[in-house]
């Protein structure tokens, strides 16, 4: 039980930017040294697979640390991917990954646990492993090695690494790893024996899910079954879902780092869960229902956290933050009470980020900001009508024109839109839409600024598992490279327009292991050996690498990425649920192909998609209606369905302790 | 009101840069309820002025920032001007203390500006007595024209005016040099290339003891610490 600090702290003097392998965080938990090892608590150690600057910030990952540190039994630590010049160095001198808290050896826990939020970082999962010292494949580990655990909204389809991983947590951890620090506490208490004891416990564990327990079988490309091994290991696993986020009021110590990071600000969760019902959003569709933090936690927390960091900014997150049915009073409150704390002169900023596209949305970024205009985003993801209404972003051209309007109205000088391409159903006139809406958008800045900008982002659409468009085949780099080029062509004469997109190679990079399979794990293997690290860096991803494994195994794009699948099709997380029914998804993907919208149904009827149903939770909102402005997603003539299951929030109460009336 | 401040950066911090030093007095002074003054225009800064940049990687017990605090805010009788290193030092990340807090009474200049030179240790478990000895005689030398580049421009200069004192520490392991820091300054890393040309400079820890101001003949500390200190053999634990 060592800090292996010694060995690394000269090849610090030789990397670049050397801070983010120290730790000493505000906030960080130090650790409890002597309590290390076989009779100590079970040791944690938290990854993130890419950059520390990017996973510092990492929600899921600080709330899990807290309250694991915070159980008598657990301990936590962090650990980040090492950048390659790092990589190197530890290989060459042979030092192991190591914690940032302790700088003790990966190995040396009990549990090595990943937060996966992209597939394109699955090499550098494996790359750490590999660090750690640890056997790559889960198969050839010892009783003394780590259980690499993973987690995070990539892990709903973890396949693709069935081979490195013992163990995946589907849906919200905050309980859950609670149950897991008992199950391996047991584990350990009986002299950690052999490994197919604790993962067939852990397996039975709700929420999580041990590949090894189960068996694919396969006729030729086609899966014919997944089959749980044991018959007390559960034939379906499903998601965990926390029923109460103002049961969770994390982080409460928030880490603020000593080095810069991508968003390095506090950050407040104000709801879970979102059910506008975007048929490509993933996030939006394993993450129902909806849950709303009580307004006046909301405040305390960053009341708390501004004072325990000392940022003057925050963002308060959710997959639409003016969807929050208090965002009003919440806003209100937060600017009091920074006007009122010593020392701040009052100039806090908050962040809103995922802004809905509307005028009030705007109305409130306006509010917020803090005399900084730096650019307002929005998404309307596609470019007609027609099509939104394919993937249920139902914003209309006059929500779009309203929100920029009054933005530029407001003082702001850029508006940035994003789009996707490569949409179900999409043809060259909903392309060309895209460029229509932002000239458009453009020509309404100039009435109000001649310094206006719009700059459209545009993304290749990589299909999701547990989402109505996973039966869609993607679209080939080359047809995305095509549309790309017809909006580049539509507005390159357009003044005050810009167009930036996303590489489509990486695109169908990532669509090979999104709804890929275990067969995948060996090309997964090779683009590692092959040196493919940080893959969602551009200057260290290549195509080539992935095509070439692919081919070295047998396996082709066609079958991966670019086929469509069938409604018979075993698609190979058929085992592992978010809560939606099947027919509920299939039945949704059939309403898109018949260009039919279904509204939100935190306000409006239940379409019943099964998880509220399925696991007696509920919305948790503190209002029964949508809120101010905008006809997103509402007031739109749509199917209705049964009743809602919601609980309401004492939103009275709320607003009074806000002083703000509701 | 402007206070001047003195602190340590040891042991794992040494690796923070002086941009993210920045980010961390500026969010510590929040933390203490301290307003700080912030410029006019159209992007107010705040009012912190950092005195020479420490090299990457280099510890030291003579760091300092001033800062101007704004008294529309606080009355600047209302501070506790003594139990402040003490708090202060509670926020900072370990290795990172404030040791003196000081309001001078007569308007002061710039750190940048009136530091003019600076006491360094340097050791390595590969730099030996006979190697001191030999970094010592470098005084002996008239000129010492040494290859330089900054801003992309190469220069030869004589850098032995700029050598003030070299000699060895009191347990003979480390070599104390102080170097002028006006002009084209000496980096403590040049001063290794040259003294120890068998050592990767990458490999010699680097510890700033002191930065002097020199008036005539008169050369003083910017803050004396409060009580002497003996060069330390202290490194903050890992
Ligand atoms: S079960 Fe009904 S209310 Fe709950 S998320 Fe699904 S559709 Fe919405």
């Amino acid at each position: 039980m060592s800090s292996v600090w010694a060995r690394i702290e000269p090849l610090l003097a030789r990397v670049q930017k050397p801070a983010r392998y120290i730790g000493c965080e505000d906030g960080a938990i130090t650790p409890r040294h002597d309590e290390f090892g076989p009779a100590g608590p079970v040791a944690w150690l938290l990854a993130y697979p890419d950059t520390y600057e990017i996973g510092l910030p990492n929600q899921g990952l600080q709330i899990l640390y807290e309250i694991l540190n915070e159980r008598d039994d657990a301990v936590a630590e962090r650990t980040y991917a090492p950048w390659r010049d790092l990589d190197h160095l530890m290989r060459v001198n042979d030092v192991p990954l190591f914690s940032v808290e302790s700088h003790r050896p990966a190995a040396e826990f009990d549990l090595l646990a990943f937060n996966l939020s992209a597939e394109l970082v699955f090499t550098n999962l494996v790359n750490m492993i590999d660090l750690a010292g640890c056997p790559i494949h889960g198969a050839d580990r010892a009783p003394g090695d780590p259980l690499v655990v993973i987690g995070g909204h990539a892990a709903f389809n973890p396949e693709p690494l069935a081979d490195f991983v013992d163990a995946v947590v589907l849906g919200e951890g905050e309980e859950v790893v609670s149950e897991i620090t008992e199950v391996v506490a047991a584990w350990k208490a009986e002299g950690r024996t052999d490994r197919e004891t604790v993962l067939r416990h852990l397996s039975q564990v709700p929420g999580v899910y041990v590949p090894s327990m189960y068996e694919v079988r396969y006729d030729g490309p086609r899966i014919v079954a997944v089959e749980a091994r044991y018959p007390d290991v559960p034939a379906t696993v499903d998601k965990r879902t926390v029923a109460d986020l103002g049961d969770w009021p994390y982080p409460k110590r928030p880490l603020a780092p000593l080095t810069e990071v991508v968003h390095d600000r506090l950050s407040v969760e104000v709801f879970r869960g979102c059910t506008r019902g975007c048929r490509f959003c993933q996030a939006g569709m394993i993450t129902r229902p909806v849950r709303e933090r009580p307004a006046e936690q909301v405040r305390t927390m960053v009341r708390e956290g501004l004072r325990r960091t000392g940022y003057n900014e925050v963002s308060l997150t959710s997959l639409s933050t003016a969807d929050f049915s208090d965002i009003e009073p919440v806003v209100h409150g937060i600017l009091e009470d920074s006007a009122s704390a010593p020392g701040s002169c009052g100039n806090t900023t908050i962040n809103l980020p995922s802004l809905r596209v509307d005028a009030f949305t705007v109305g409130l970024a306006d509010e917020v900001n803090n005399g900084r205009r730096s650019g307002l985003t929005f998404a309307p993801e596609a470019g007609s009508w027609r099509l939104r209404t394919v993937i249920n972003k139902l914003i209309t051209e006059d929500d779009l024109y309203g929100a920029v309007d009054s933005a530029f109205s407001q003082g702001w000088t850029r508006v940035k839109l994003y789009f996707l391409i490569g949409l179900p159903t999409e043809t060259d006139a909903d392309t060309l839409g895209i460029a229509e809406l932002a000239t458009r958008c453009a020509e309404i800045g100039r009435r109000h600024t001649g310094r206006a900008s719009v700059t459209v982002s545009v993304g290749g659409f990589v299909p999701k598992p547990h989402t109505p468009f996973q039966w869609f085949g993607q679209n080939t780099a080359a047809e995305l490279q095509r549309k790309i080029d017809l909006i580049r062509g539509a507005t390159h004469k357009v003044k005050g327009v810009h167009v930036k997109w996303h590489d489509p190679e990486a695109s169908v990079a990532e669509g090979i292991v999104s709804r890929g399979d275990r067969r995948l794990g060996r090309v997964i293997e090779r683009v590692w050996r092959d040196g493919g690290t940080f893959q969602e860096w551009g200057e260290h991803f290549d195509l080539r690498r992935w095509t070439s494994a692919l081919e070295a195994e047998g396996l082709s794009l066609e079958q991966y990425v670019y086929r469509h699948r069938t409604v018979d099709e075993v698609l190979p997380w058929a085992h592992l649920t978010a809560g939606l029914h099947q027919d509920f998804l299939w039945d949704d993907w059939q309403a898109a192909l018949a260009e039919s919208g279904v509204e939100d149904c935190r306000w409006t009827p239940c379409y019943d998609c099964g998880v509220c149903t399925g696991y007696g939770i509920e919305h948790v909102v503190a209002s029964p209606v949508p809120p101010a402005g905008g006809s997103q997603g509402t007031g739109q003539d749509l199917e209705r369905g049964g009743e809602v299951p919601v609980t309401l929030l004492a939103r009275r109460t709320a607003s009074e302790a806000l002083g703000v009336g509701a | 009101m402007k206070i001047r401040v003195r602190s340590t950066k040891l042991g794992k911090v040494r690796f923070v840069g002086h941009r993210d030093m920045a980010r961390i007095w500026d969010r510590t002074l929040r933390r203490l309820g301290i307003p700080v003054a912030f410029t006019q225009g159209f992007t107010p800064r705040p009012r912190i002025a950092f005195g020479l940049a420490l090299p990457m990687g280099a510890e030291s017990l003579a760091e300092y920032v001033d800062v101007e605090i704004d008294t529309h805010h606080v009355d600047g009788h209302d501070l506790d001007l003594d139990g402040l290193p003490v708090a202060w030092s509670e926020l900072l990340p370990d290795g990172i203390d404030v040791t003196v807090v000081d309001v001078p009474d007569v308007p002061v200049e710039s750190l940048q500006e009136s530091v003019t030179s600076c006491t360094w240790e340097l050791w390595s478990p590969e730099i030996t007595g006979e190697d001191l000895a030999a970094a010592v005689a470098l005084l002996d030398a008239d000129e010492l024209l040494v290859e330089r580049e900054r801003k992309r421009e190469r220069r030869t200069d004589d850098i032995r005016p700029l050598l003030l004192d070299l000699r060895p520490d009191h347990t003979g392991h480390r070599l104390v040099a102080e170097l002028a820091t006006t002009g084209r300054a000496l980096r403590p890393a040049e001063l290794c290339t040259l003294a120890f040309p068998h050592v990767d400079p990458l490999d010699v820890r680097v510890l700033r003891t002191h930065q002097w101001t020199s008036h005539d003949d008169d050369r003083r500390e910017v803050l004396p610490l409060p009580v002497s200190v003996a060069a330390p053999d202290r490194e903050v634990g890992a």
